[in-house]
């Protein structure tokens, strides 16, 4: 096969993989800032800080990063609801959410990584599981199963979490929530309450997406700062509350940044995220699929 | 500081412009001298420290306090200006005057940019463009040869200038001045129609665009002036260090300190930033000796945390009635 169409085709699969992992990072942010028009620009942070959790669980007791990632999910749903009731108790009850609530999970995800530097140390972490160093060849096409167990890891995740707002009284609720929290009290269910709830779903994602980052790439206490541009640019590409628009978003940029890195180098793979953040910001800010709000 | 230079109350009959650079430039002279005085090299150091957080708070007061938009990338924007000084330096030997100028050029133009493509949706949309921005603008310099890229770029400066004992007093002085006007441009949009304008944008958007309230052309103004004073802050970096990398210039310090200071100083009067600037920078100066410079900026994210929840209206509003 002509090489460049051959790096071009393993562009493409790398980046539908890669696009598993943004999917996981960006779902949570779907509903957080889709769905409850929380910006939780912590949300990478979060998922960075989950990523190391596992690298220290996942090393100590001797599990799969993957496994560690969904038994820690309760912890960081916890955390969430936490993080949620004083956002609300500060912020939300008074109409603050603009300037202070920013700034307000801007400090947490200043805390957060500087907390990581001051607990871990600035260097990277890795915990790499067998498979990660398996690659499984389809003809002239590579698929390394580092990058395929954490993207299907993801897409459970997201799919399970999609059957949940589809089918139950609560996810349902939760839908409900971001169109009117008056009419949901009018049938006897605390808004607030199913905030918290779709809140500390919302980190619990962070903390699945986190342990599909480890597999994928070492971290390190910064790493999450590229992942702002890029899962923003999901989940407002996705069109902000629908999760199979972010998972198509996730894909379709997963592409591009992949594509972009393995012709141009991947150094250049942070401008991909925020130049097409800035084109659907002003071309397109009602998302790739989403009708005009 | 006295309490006379606390701001006027609403409305004032007429503002006071002339006191209010007559007082600057007497604090100023007056700092100038006592530090003469003292004859260190590290209190030129220490006060250029604080100053470019002044300049720095102040610019992100015009845009973040008046009009409510919240810039996230006042490392982007100052690192800007920084490298616009070290491009000019490199190619055309210019030093640090026509560097701030420089400075306040291209890092205006950021402005105006992020805010053409960002501003006519929802403030939240700015704010996360300009929280990528510095990202983006930090890989762009790491792969940009021509000022060091991740090496960084060395400015020789000079060893002497006439008429200050050192070129460290110099740049100290230069600081001051750019403080002075930093803080003086702020006190004017305050007072002018323009604040009124984007005051009246934080409060109520909607409300401001249906009495006739220019909307987009204020903020688009407030935008370009808030960025152009963040890449002055940063053009003296380079002549300050004589060396500058990446790391250096797009250092997390400067984006946290930045809204840290106007919030727990208080957000929306001009006087605001300048006392949580000092107060800040000056702790942070005087931490840096004794406790590492990480656990210095975990304290100021607890801080910030901490002020926006429970004095949401910072030390300020302590003493103001609402």
């Amino acid at each position: 096969m002509d090489p460049t169409l051959s790096l071009l085709l393993n562009g493409v699969v790398s980046g539908l993989l890669l696009g598993g992992l943004y999917a996981a990072a960006a779902s949570g942010l779907a509903i957080s800032f889709g769905m409850l028009d929380i910006v939780n620009i912590a949300h990478p942070a979060l998922m960075v800080a989950a990523g190391m959790s596992v690298v220290l669980l996942g090393t100590a007791l001797g599990l799969d990063p993957l496994l560690v990632a969904v038994l820690q999910a309760p912890a960081f749903f916890l955390l969430g609801t936490l993080l949620y009731r004083a956002y609300h108790h500060f912020f939300e009850r008074r109409g603050d959410e603009a300037l202070q609530g920013l700034a307000f999970f801007f400090g947490v995800m200043f805390i957060v990584e500087v907390g990581l530097v001051l607990l871990l140390g600035p260097e990277q972490r890795f915990l790499d599981p067998d498979y990660a160093f398996v690659t499984w060849r389809l003809g002239e096409v590579d698929v390394p199963l580092r990058m395929l167990a954490p993207a299907l890891l993801a897409l459970a995740a997201i799919a399970a979490l999609w059957v949940f707002l589809r089918r139950s009284f609560t996810g349902l609720a939760i839908a409900a929530v971001a169109q009117d929290p008056e009419a949901l009290r009018l049938m006897a269910v605390d808004p607030v309450r199913i905030k918290r709830i779709a809140f500390g779903l919302s980190i619990a994602l962070a903390s699945i997406a986190g342990g599909a980052l480890v597999v994928v790439q070492p971290i390190e206490p910064a790493s999450h700062q590229v992942f702002i541009g890029r899962v923003f640019a999901i989940c407002i590409m996705g069109g902000m509350a629908s999760l199979p628009g972010c998972v198509l978003a996730a894909f379709l940029f997963g592409v591009v940044e992949n594509v972009t890195a393995s012709f141009y180098g991947p150094s250049w793979s942070p401008a991909v995220a925020f130049g097409w953040l800035l084109l659907v910001l002003a071309f397109r800010p009602q998302g790739l699929f989403g009708r005009l709000a | 500081m006295s309490a006379t230079a606390l701001p006027a109350p609403a409305a004032p009959a007429r503002p006071r412009h002339l006191s209010y650079w007559l007082g600057a430039a007497l604090l100023a002279a007056a700092l100038l001298v006592a530090l003469r005085l003292i004859g260190n090299e590290y209190g030129w150091y220490a006060g250029y420290f604080v100053l470019q957080y002044v300049v720095l708070a102040a610019a992100w007061n015009i845009l973040g306090g008046y009009a409510g938009y919240v810039n996230f990338g006042a490392a982007g924007f100052m690192a800007t200006g920084t490298y616009t000084a070290v491009v000019l330096y490199e190619a055309l030997g210019l030093g640090v005057i026509p560097g701030i100028l420089g400075a306040a050029v291209t890092a205006g133009l950021l402005g105006l940019g992020t805010g053409y493509l960002t501003l006519r949706l929802r403030g939240v949309y700015f704010s996360i463009a300009t929280l990528c921005l510095a990202v983006v603008l930090q890989t762009l310099v790491v792969n940009w040869d021509y000022v060091g890229g991740s090496r960084g770029a060395y400015v020789i400066r000079p060893m002497t200038m006439p008429g200050f004992v050192s070129y460290g007093e110099y740049i100290f002085a230069v600081m001051l001045a750019l403080a002075v006007i930093a803080v003086g441009i702020g006190r004017t949009v305050e007072l002018s129609r323009l604040g009124r304008g984007l005051q009246a944008i934080r409060d109520n958007e909607r409300a401001a665009e249906a009495v006739g309230v220019p909307t987009l052309r204020l903020k688009l103004i407030a935008t370009t002036l808030s960025g152009a004073l963040m890449g002055v802050a940063g053009a003296p970096l380079p002549f300050y260090a004589g060396y500058v990398n990446p790391d250096g210039a797009f250092n997390l310090a400067y984006a946290v300190n930045t809204i840290a200071m106007p919030l727990i100083g208080g957000a929306g009067t001009w006087l605001g930033p300048v006392i949580g600037a000092v107060l800040l920078a000056t702790l942070q100066q005087a931490a840096t000796v004794t406790i590492s410079s990480a656990l210095n900026l975990w304290i100021v994210g607890w801080m910030l945390v901490l002020f926006v929840a429970l004095a949401p209206r910072g030390i300020l509003g302590w003493f103001r009635k609402r």
